[in-house]
């Protein structure tokens, strides 16, 4: 035990835990009755939002680190990422196997016809490349252009919520309907792709070392030698 | 013919008590139960005879479960009561059950105005003595793809309105939903146009199908179904068939309901059942019933249309959808 806890730090148990959990409370509920008398759609809907959810969180990483320079969260984006892509995974298998049991007739019509079905395989498909390229040996191998392949999330998690907004009953135009929820996740994303400018980026940074600095002048380090 | 819709008006004494309705799932756990004693009985009649309840086969059903003229089975009252999408409650399906518990209903009564020679409003005792209440086993089609079989208690619009006498100048039917943001939480929310409303053509709203359901399986309209009484318009999308009505209005011009007002590009005011207009968020083409684990596909008009199809004579689907 004593090992465990120097191996993991307690950020990743908490994403661990986190991610597996969802998926255990969705099993559980679904052999227990207790996910609606629709129990296809219930999973389809809350698989989708728990790779949002976890996407959003990866977003989240980076401006966390910028205003508070916590180091390590870098370093988790990658769990949060692939998490994401796993439900995104589950989400659009049940989709096209419990939902639809691979009718391609029917898949196919969805696709023609409804445009958020065509966000959602769009966010799926480039999501791939960024899962598939997550690891440090690919990382290595396509240097530079590692970073600006995974810049692409910028792009997808836009997508996401949009793809979100348009599966709900409503208007996104005359904002009426049952928007809220999705509405929320798109204004994080908005504000944590914000946070990415390089001016607020510098503003944050800028701000960060100020607070600091008055913090260390309020609260002066013990001396090295005063143990 | 034998339609369970088309049946002829019974007395509310007649109409099946909730108690003998049978589940599918009890149908099954009870058809179980004696498979086993048979078992039982092979091997140790014995441990048969002390098993099986001396009662046992009095508490076997007496009848079938409820079919639509498809056959297929009604939806279980679990189903039916915390499955519902009843904004005015919650977004959420399954809180509307809970939230909808201490909903008031009693008194409770429906303004009939409008375009009519004798408006009146009516005191929910009134509507419920002075008009046959009689059982349509009906099919609900949500235009969120979904559908449940459910064996509605009512009474025909029809017999209403001809009361009042609409008069000639009435063309449709205006339906109002209770607007109380005490008890109906959601009608909080500035996202949806409150209170919510719908509306017919006269000829919809006179048809045979057309009925002001007061309960379902033989009791009383729970409250998360749209108590005391509400629209059911089977060949409709279900958000046409309004809930905890207080309003019944004739009027001369095409009424605003609350989803085509919404996003009119989606929700038309006709909004028929309709497998060959695509919607762009569900299939309308499938549907899943509920308690069903495979898509079945949806049937023009909901099943309805050798009786109401020629409502729509002449008419563009597409262009009236």
């Amino acid at each position: 035990m004593k090992n465990f806890f120097k191996r993991y730090t307690p950020l990743q148990i908490a994403i661990h835990t986190y991610a597996w959990s969802k998926l255990v409370i969705l099993i559980f509920q679904l052999f227990t009755h207790n996910l609606t008398a629709n129990p296809i759609q219930a999973l389809e809907q809350r698989t989708g939002r728990h790779a949002l959810t976890l996407l959003v969180l990866s977003l989240l990483c980076t401006p966390l680190n910028n205003i508070f320079g916590w180091r390590e969260l870098l370093k988790r984006r990658r769990a949060l990422g692939l998490y994401a892509f796993m439900y995104a995974t589950i989400h659009l298998i049940i989709f096209m196997d419990l939902d639809y049991g691979f009718a391609w007739s029917l898949l196919l019509q969805t696709v023609a016809e409804k445009p958020y079905i065509i966000y959602g395989l769009s966010t799926f498909l480039l999501l791939i490349p960024l899962a598939f390229t997550s690891f440090d040996i690919w990382k290595k191998r396509l240097g530079k252009n590692w970073k600006r392949l995974h810049q692409l999330i910028y792009f997808i998690a836009p997508l996401a919520a949009y793809h979100y907004i348009l599966s709900k009953k409503g208007d996104l135009f005359r904002l009426q309907g049952d928007l809220i929820r999705p509405l929320i996740y798109a204004l994080i994303i908005v504000i944590l792709l914000i946070f990415r400018i390089p001016p607020v980026r510098r503003a944050l940074a800028s701000f960060r070392d100020r607070v600091l600095l008055q913090f260390k002048r309020t609260n002066p380090q013990p001396k090295a030698d005063s143990h | 013919m034998n339609n369970t819709y088309k049946s002829t008006p019974i007395k509310s004494s007649e109409i099946t008590p909730y108690s003998q309705y049978l589940s599918r799932r009890d149908f099954m756990k009870a058809a179980g139960v004696m498979a086993g004693a048979a078992l039982l009985a092979a091997c140790a009649p014995s441990v048969a005879e002390s098993t099986v309840p001396a009662n046992g086969a009095n508490s076997m059903p007496t009848l079938p479960p409820k079919m639509d003229e498809l056959g297929n089975p009604t939806n279980s009252l679990d189903d039916i009561t915390n499955y519902n999408n009843f904004y005015e409650f919650s977004t959420d399906k399954g809180a509307v059950n809970p939230l909808s518990k201490n909903f008031k209903t009693d008194p409770w009564s429906v303004e009939v105005g409008g375009l009519v020679n004798n408006p009146k409003t009516y005191a929910m005792e009134d509507l419920l003595s002075k008009f046959t209440q009689e059982e349509r086993i009906y099919r609900l089609r949500c235009v969120e793809a979904w559908s449940m079989v459910i064996p509605w208690t009512g009474f025909t619009l029809s017999s209403l309105l001809k009361e009042v006498e609409p008069t000639s100048a009435a063309k449709y039917v205006r339906f109002e939903t209770l607007m109380d943001t005490k008890q109906f939480p959601g009608q909080g929310s500035p996202f949806y146009p409150w209170p919510y409303q719908e509306g017919l053509r006269l000829d919809e709203a006179m048809n045979d199908l057309t009925i002001l359901a007061t309960g379902l399986y033989g009791l009383p309209m729970p409250n998360a179904n749209g108590s005391p009484i509400r629209l059911v318009v089977p060949w409709k999308y279900g958000f046409k068939s309004i809930k905890s009505i207080v309003k019944i209005e004739l009027v001369d011009k095409q009424p605003d309901t609350m989803w085509s007002s919404i996003a009119p590009s989606e929700y038309g005011f006709y909004s028929n059942v309709n497998p060959n207009r695509p919607h762009p968020r569900w299939s309308q083409s499938s549907e899943r019933r509920i308690g069903e684990f495979s898509r079945r596909p949806t049937l023009m008009f909901n099943g309805y249309a050798e009786q109401v199809a020629s409502l729509y004579d002449g008419m563009s689907l597409d262009e009236y959808f």
